[in-house]
């Protein structure tokens, strides 16, 4: 190969060899900094000891311990991973049957159905949080439930923008299915249910942890639509976090974004490794 | 694919439930708000359905056109900008070494999964007039000075007499600086895949035959790119277009969007009628950039096939 041969050779710079052009390293450096320099500094002031944020004082965990002593911002946190969880649920099984459906069967109007499954990808999302805020209010969901049913309203709303992400995510690692297997299956006597169980869900496994985890964060992201479905005794991370922003700029709220920022960069990473496996494997089982 | 006559049963099993979800949590509360925009305010919080045009005939007030307007040039502004800081960061992590090329694309991706309030938040901290954009600009500007003092030039003369920090938040540029921050890496990843598939012995055979690195770049790799140009200008302009928290946070009183007006109907002036009919208009946005992507991609595959 030519181009290995140029790609070895670390003397002159190929033509080619875009990436080692000094201009290029500065755009991707540039860009790299724009990206992670604000980040960064939040959690790196996070554990600095002093109120004012920008001079270094050092190293402290009192704003953790802040952050851990303050009920509502706790409140708030249980509150989003309790949503989270429990939506995660219900949208991993609705995303599931929608790749499903979509893989598998042929109906009138398929196109129609796919493009409204996409919907709530598309739609901007102060339209769906304006829907929804007009949506309990006129069909009166009760907003005096005791906890945490008094969370199901966001819970629906979080339901409806996530699960047609899982399904294609699911979607995608069915495209790997090689549905000679389940017609194998069902020769040899399985039922609908058991090709399901035994064979369907095992291979969607990897697709399902991953549009799970997807569907986790994008919940525990969400404040748009949380914005419009919540009240005052519903707040969540992201929206007491909003409060706490607009009123001022704390080290406290650092450190309460560490955590979280923490905790979505192991679940990422973990999706995405996930995934990654998940599009091996077909070719795996084809060799 | 099978056709769902064959297995009624689990044809059904699998696709009610969720029919069902999207049609009563989706489809319905977006009906609803689609009705409510024909509808009159009847006393503080009842809203009559008349089917009145008059919610949509207010969006074409100058004061709402203007809104419109100033959240498409921040869209446009934004996927102008992102395109292009965005091509070179694509084009660089294309042909980097097989090693870095994940360590790349991974560090493009892992910002987009962060709380956007926390990014939005972050991006305070720094723009701030005590924030550090401003701590690094007078950090320069000591420099400057004393390097002017060792020429002789004199000490806090030329560059004057004292620091003024700059106001880097809540204005226009703030609420681009932030969408920009905020979209880059949809801009990146699908100009990414475009590239990814670019066949390499074309820019070659550009460059035996005379072009310049420039010519090359711009009648080879550019259009081969153009599917991905286009994907990333949408999966940038659309969000951007209907950004409510960054011009929230980060913009003045001169710089609000559509979402923030928008949510004012809904949640301080109580106007909901109108705020539908705005929504609406936004949504109707939205459609038409997608289908302007639909056409341009349906144009570029006529033209790969022919």
């Amino acid at each position: 190969m030519n181009l290995a041969k140029v790609f070895r050779n670390r003397e002159p710079i190929g033509p080619l060899e875009y990436t080692r052009r000094t201009w290029m390293r500065l755009t991707l450096l540039a860009t790299f900094v724009f990206l992670y320099a604000p980040i960064v500094t939040l959690v790196a002031f996070s554990f600095n000891d002093s109120r004012r944020n920008i001079v270094w004082r050092g190293f402290s965990l009192k704003y953790y311990e802040q952050a851990l002593a303050n009920d509502g911002l706790i409140e708030a946190f249980v509150n989003s991973l309790t949503i989270a969880f429990v939506q995660t649920i219900i949208a991993t099984i609705l995303g599931a049957l929608t790749a499903l459906l979509l893989w598998r069967f042929r109906f009138p109007f398929r196109g129609g159905y796919e493009g409204a499954m996409a919907l709530p990808i598309v739609i901007p999302e102060i339209c769906m949080g304006v829907a929804m805020l007009a949506f309990f209010s006129r069909i009166g969901w009760p907003t005096d439930l005791p906890w945490p049913l008094n969370l199901s309203a966001i819970t629906i709303a979080h339901v409806s923008f996530s699960f047609p992400f899982v399904a294609v995510v699911v979607r995608a690692r069915l495209e790997g299915f090689n549905r000679e297997l389940s017609e194998a299956a069902q020769d040899l006597g399985a039922t609908e249910w058991q090709v399901f169980r035994d064979v369907m869900v095992p291979f969607m496994r990897p697709g399902l942890v991953a549009g799970a985890l997807l569907a986790f964060t994008l919940s525990l992201d969400d404040f748009v639509i949380t914005f419009f479905t919540s009240g005052p005794d519903t707040v969540t991370f992201p929206v007491k976090v909003y409060s706490m922003v607009r009123f001022s700029v704390t080290p406290e709220v650092n450190a309460a974004s560490t955590v979280l920022i923490a905790m979505t960069v192991v679940l990422t990473v973990l999706a995405l490794w996930l995934q990654s496996r998940a599009k091996l494997k077909p070719e795996e089982v084809a060799g | 694919m099978e056709d769902w006559r064959r297995t009624p049963l689990v044809f059904w099993v699998t696709s009610l439930p969720p029919s069902l979800w999207l049609i009563v949590f989706f489809l319905i509360p977006l009906a609803l708000v689609w009705v409510m925009s024909f509808g009159e305010l009847d006393g503080l919080v009842d809203i009559k359905i008349t089917g009145t045009l008059a919610n949509y005939e207010r969006a074409l007030d100058p004061l709402y056109l203007e809104v419109f307007g100033k959240s498409l040039l921040f869209a446009g502004f934004t996927t102008v900008i992102s395109l292009v800081v965005g091509f070179p960061v694509a084009l660089a992590i294309v042909f980097a070494s097989p090693r870095w090329r994940p360590i790349l694309l991974l560090l493009v991706i892992l910002p987009f999964w962060t709380n956007l309030l926390i990014r939005t938040y972050a991006l305070i901290a720094v723009l701030r007039v005590r924030g550090f954009a401003n701590f690094s600009l007078e950090w320069l500007w000591d420099q400057g000075n004393t390097v002017l003092a060792l020429l002789g030039l004199g000490s806090y003369q030329l560059l004057g007499e004292r620091f003024e920090p700059l106001e880097l938040l809540y204005n226009n540029s703030a609420v681009v600086i932030g969408l920009v921050y905020v979209h880059m890496p949809f801009m990146i990843l699908p100009l990414y895949a475009a590239l990814e598939r670019l066949d390499r012995s074309l820019i070659e055979a550009a460059l035996d035959l005379g072009a310049s690195q420039f010519r090359a770049f711009l009648t080879v790799v550019v259009p081969l790119a153009l599917p991905g140009i286009i994907s990333g200008g949408i999966l940038v302009f659309i969000p951007a277009l209907g950004s409510f928290l960054t011009p929230d946070l980060l913009g003045g009183t001169d710089s609000q969007m559509i979402a923030n007006v928008i949510e004012r109907q809904f949640k301080g002036a109580n106007d909901w009628p109108f705020g539908a009919a705005l929504s609406f208009l936004l949504m109707y946005l939205t459609f038409a950039a997608l289908t302007v992507r639909a056409l341009v991609n349906r144009r570029a595959e006529r033209r790969g096939g022919a």
